[in-house]
């Protein structure tokens, strides 16, 4: 089977903007056919998604009707993730050779407010103010904290590592720095979890152009190999947004299998990852991913965390391009933000944020109810 | 006392004296989950019966919910001024089953993992006819002997 390339890639900035979500999308999908010197029209099969912006395939519109097969991609938080792996096997298994992974979104301010009906809940779990996957949070890491050892700080730690990380891209949403201070006296959205250590829902798109291995150098002279793109649901046991119950028959989360399934698919163990991108929905996310994602053991994230291991310079930087905290979470959009700033980063186009020596990088994210998709790239 | 009204028929017994969440328990795989349900999420059995939980078990994990949640899907229709924090938490009930619950308390200080706690049935909000919408919640086991919590 063939090896899988991204050649191109493109973005637009994260934040809040005039353009549609689908527009953002647009103008990403734009940055990426010209950023392999391709055409719309050489693309031979697309998957993308939005969760609150359209479908994405009526797109075409925009890009030009050419008649391609485009698949609608819906998946929650790994809604990006979808797509890059649908894209992957669509090259794997043959059916084309240059295929377009895109996502972007367009959320209302403040937190999501989700239906019950949609993840298969009763109405009281929403009528009764259960229905808030801030809550979900606060208490996963709360449970984490008593068990490991983590602390206020260190959950602080990360998220001014990544408004640090976010202050060098120019497509970073939050921009200004932060102090430890500054995160921890913030407003208490959840305990422990402050505002500043929340992302908030925004907007953005990436696109990414993939190409079969064989053809890569033909549209860049540095192409990034995508060796591995693996998504899992939730096996029995694991703790999920809008669990109403939980069994005492304590299980893993499904990142622990996308993880070791992604490790295994590359032929790569963690300790030759050079950087990460572990889905940061909130600071203690990013603490508890690191774990579930083979990077480090529970607990270890405390000393690391404190010893700044995770900042750009560190052993193993973490959220190099800001992560969620400073991009925002645009749901379609973020997966594919994690494998656009990798790419940037073994290419050696990251400027102020640069990675030395990176070769082998690794994206994760998480979502509702359940799922999680894992990459590794290498140059 | 105002009129009351529950959130939800089958989630709670109710009128009682001594309140008791309804699950289901699936005999096959020795699972229970809350609220009931037509299918083990672990062997897909579809042999399931009524259980009626424990009221007593121990605090697993919790936070505060710390600003108003949207309305929908939150019935509250509190302004953010008069908006009051509420403790939200996981209780391990015995082994068979960990079920999410608002708490009664919501101060950080009072609350820790491990500390036993008890169902009770509280009005959590008012519906469009003045009447108080009545949920389950878990609250902390008062000792009177030596007056303080357990």
């Amino acid at each position: 089977m063939s090896d899988v390339a991204i050649v191109g890639i493109g973005i637009h900035p994260f934040g809040r903007h005039e353009l549609s979500g689908m527009e953002q999308g647009a103008v990403a999908a734009r940055a990426a056919l010209a950023d392999a010197g391709v055409e719309w029209s050489d693309v031979q099969y697309a998957f993308g998604g939005s969760s609150a912006a359209g479908n994405a395939d009526t797109m075409v519109s925009m890009l030009g009707l050419t008649g391609l097969p485009f698949i609608n991609v819906a998946n929650g938080c790994a809604t990006g993730g979808s797509a890059l792996i649908s894209g992957y096997n669509a090259i794997k298994a043959g059916a084309a050779d240059l295929v377009m992974a895109i996502g972007f979104d367009k959320h209302p301010r403040g937190a999501f407010d989700p239906d019950p009906a949609a993840f298969g809940l009763e109405k009281w779990y929403g009528d009764t103010g259960l229905m808030l996957t801030t809550q979900f949070f606060g208490m996963k890491i709360q449970r984490y904290m008593h068990q490991y050892g983590i602390t206020r700080s260190t959950l602080a730690k990360v998220a001014v590592k990544n408004f640090e990380n976010g202050s060098k891209n120019e497509n970073a949403w939050r921009r200004k720095p932060m102090s430890e201070d500054e995160v921890l006296n913030a407003a208490m959205l959840s305990e422990p979890l402050t505002q500043y250590m929340f992302c908030s829902p925004g907007e953005g798109g990436v696109a990414l152009v993939l190409a079969n291995a064989d053809r890569a150098k033909e549209y860049t002279s540095k192409p990034v190999y995508l060796k591995s793109a693996v998504l899992r649901s939730r096996p029995f046991g694991s703790f999920e947004v809008f669990n109403s119950w939980l069994s005492p028959d304590r299980g893993d989360s499904p990142s622990v299998a996308a993880a070791k399934g992604a490790f295994e698919m590359a032929g790569v163990s963690p300790d030759e990852i050079s950087f990460a991108q572990v889905q940061d929905t909130e600071s203690g996310a990013e603490i508890m991913h690191m774990a579930e994602t083979g990077l480090c053991a529970d607990g270890d994230q405390e000393r690391m965390i404190q010893m700044g291991e995770t900042n750009l310079g560190g052993r193993l930087p973490i959220n190099t391009d800001g992560g969620c905290l400073a991009n925002g979470e645009p749901i379609g959009a973020s997966g594919l933000r994690q494998v656009y700033e990798s790419v940037l980063q073994l290419q050696g186009r990251a400027g102020a944020r640069q990675v030395e020596n990176a070769s082998t990088a690794f994206t994760h994210v998480y979502g509702a109810p359940g799922i999680s998709a894992c990459t590794v790239l290498t140059v | 006392m105002s009129e009351q009204v529950l959130v939800a028929e089958g989630v709670f017994t109710w009128p009682s004296d001594e309140p008791q969440l309804i699950g289901s328990h699936f005999p096959e795989s020795g699972v229970t989950v809350f609220p009931r349900a037509g299918a083990c999420p672990k062997t897909a059995s579809r042999v399931a019966e009524d259980v009626l939980l424990p009221r007593r078990g121990t605090l697993w994990s919790w936070t505060i919910q710390g600003f108003p949640p949207k309305n929908p899907p939150y019935i509250g229709t509190e302004s953010p001024k008069d908006f009051k924090p509420y403790g939200v938490g996981y209780i391990q009930l015995g082994d068979q089953v960990i079920v999410e619950s608002r708490l009664t308390v919501s101060d950080p200080a009072q609350i820790e993992i491990g500390m036993e706690m008890e169902m009770v049935v509280v009005p959590f909000a008012i519906d469009a006819e003045g009447r108080e919408v009545l949920t389950y919640a878990f609250a902390p086991v008062q000792h009177p002997e030596n007056g303080a919590n357990s």
